[in-house]
């Protein structure tokens, strides 16, 4: 085998195994926070793998949301947690209760995992060399989406009805952690640093640019709406992080309209083509590429916001609320 | 000419990441590993960038490479400053021969 | 050349995943999370070092959304999840 081949298989190999071992570790290890950082890990290396199955912007995504807001996102709650535990039930034991289940669970189970990696395996291995799928489709009708990069073409013309729903659940999955509230109030030990604030006057103003300019490229190369939110949701999340104080704010209307304009934008676009072209988010092909700017910028906006609200539940005292 | 250059400031490149991860794993306490990470953080990247920087086929290229050589290198001080000022609130002890 | 940076890219991940053992022994939180920083360096190398053996220049920008969320995780760690309160050791 010549060197190259064989290196990208190494690569790729060793990229495999870690990842299977980083996964297993994660949910073996008893200490919570091993666990955590584990899995930041793992989304880190879930990205390279996204990268070299030549998918660019799920690795995008991957790497805004998985290996940066998730890991915040856990972190501030194993805090929670630990608050919790505290204040209620007195002990500071936070290793998971792994009680070990009789074999009477376990084999079926492990068998039957088994029979189904076999079958997975099996009908992986069976696909064609190279499958075609609808490569060919898409790349006919590109020029006539509005877009040059073939992914945005497919999630917000071809399937744009895939991506209002994301956009609703997103939306949805925010509604429930609210409905969730809890009346046990929160230590705020915010650590204040120069360097920190030097940092987050660094890192927040280009976030916001990188965001804009993901938001721009998305049309012509791996970028887009749901990477460009992320990163906008990365930058609140960093400033709330450094101390940003945001007091009262959930029942403004500013808030909810932010969140909302997303979807809505989506929703009112789609009953719109309904009207115009008489089928479901079918853009006509003269204004599709501004139709997808805007509705871009619109969702970009929503989901930054909508992350940074998801943060903000881990972070709110009990008299911020309403 | 340019593809020798590449190849040597890559390849310290890499030696002073694995000097990084060898200290990671080798150094005795929290404080010093962090100086570790730094090494590979500010050198090995920057080394890495710069074999990169000559490859680059346009000013632009060279342009993004430095920004993102720039931006690892604030990150990862704060961090380390970051983690090493709570070390030491949680009075995590220094290693002593 | 391609050979060459796809062979630094296999050393780097070589690198990241004997790093691997310093989060599942590091006594302190402190060092598995800085295990997960260098992690992330790593990777912004990987990611610059494939964008050219790929060809790829998106992976460009991939590496510097990385290189930018960088310190998220570790600001997260040390304003949240490690307070200054004394806490017993079976946390770590």
């Amino acid at each position: 085998m010549e060197t190259l081949s064989f290196l990208a298989y190494a690569f790729d190999g060793l990229l495999c195994v870690s990842l299977l071992l980083i996964a297993w570790m994660s949910l073996a290890s008893q200490n919570l926070f091993k666990a955590i950082v584990l899995f930041v890990t793992f989304g880190l290396l879930m990205a390279l793998a996204w990268v070299r199955l030549n998918a660019p912007d799920v690795a995008m995504a991957e790497v805004a949301i998985g290996a940066g807001l998730t890991g915040a996102l856990l972190l501030a709650s194993l805090a929670r947690l630990r608050e919790i535990s505290i204040v209620e039930i007195g002990t500071s034991n936070f290793k998971t209760n792994i009680h070990h289940t009789s074999y009477d669970v376990r084999w079926p189970l492990f068998i039957f995992l088994v029979i189904l990696a076999m079958g997975l395996g099996y009908a992986i291995f069976s696909l064609p060399e190279h499958a075609v799928g609808l490569q060919k489709v898409v790349e006919e009708n590109l020029e006539r989406s509005g877009v040059s990069n073939p992914v945005t073409g497919v999630l917000l013309n071809f399937r744009a009805y895939d991506t209002l729903l994301e956009m609703i659940v997103l939306l949805v999955a925010l509604l429930g952690i609210w409905a969730l509230e809890d009346s046990i109030p929160h230590t705020k030990t915010i650590l204040s640093s120069p360097v920190l604030d030097a940092l987050t006057g660094l890192l927040v103003p280009l976030l916001i640019l990188v965001a804009a300019y993901l938001l721009w490229v998305g049309a012509h190369a791996p970028g887009g709406a749901f990477q460009a939110g992320s990163v906008l949701g990365a930058a609140g999340v960093l400033l709330l992080l450094s101390g940003w104080q945001l007091r009262k704010i959930f029942s403004s209307f500013t808030l909810r309209f932010i969140l909302v304009a997303g979807s809505a934008l989506f929703l009112a676009v789609a009953a719109l083509s309904m009207l115009i072209t008489g089928r479901l988010l079918e853009y006509p092909p003269a204004q599709a590429s501004s139709l997808i700017f805007m509705l871009e910028s619109v969702a970009t906006v929503s989901i930054g916001v909508t992350l940074i609200t998801l943060f903000l539940s881990a972070f709110w005292e009990k008299e911020d609320k309403k | 000419m340019l593809d020798y250059a590449t190849l040597i400031l890559l390849i310290l490149g890499a030696i002073f990441f694995f000097a990084g991860t060898l200290g990671l794993i080798r150094f005795p306490d929290v404080y010093t590993r962090l100086h570790a990470l730094t090494k590979a953080d500010n050198v090995g990247l920057g080394l890495i960038i710069a074999g990169l920087c000559l490859q680059a086929e346009s000013w632009t290229i060279v342009g993004k490479l430095f920004l993102i050589w720039v931006l690892v290198l604030s990150s990862g001080a704060t961090s380390a400053h970051l983690i090493a000022k709570s070390a030491l609130h949680k009075g995590i002890p220094f290693w002593k021969r | 050349m391609q050979t060459f940076y796809l062979g630094l890219a296999l050393f780097l991940l070589l690198n990241l995943v004997i790093g691997m053992w310093r989060i599942l022994r590091g006594p302190t939180p402190a060092d598995r999370m800085l295990s997960a920083q260098l992690f992330g360096t790593i990777a912004v190398a990987i990611l610059l070092l494939l964008s050219q053996a790929m060809d790829n220049a998106a992976l460009r920008d991939l590496a510097l959304i990385f290189a930018l969320l960088a310190a998220l995780t570790a600001v997260a760690f040390v304003q949240r999840a490690w307070p200054k309160e004394d806490l017993e050791d079976d946390i770590a």
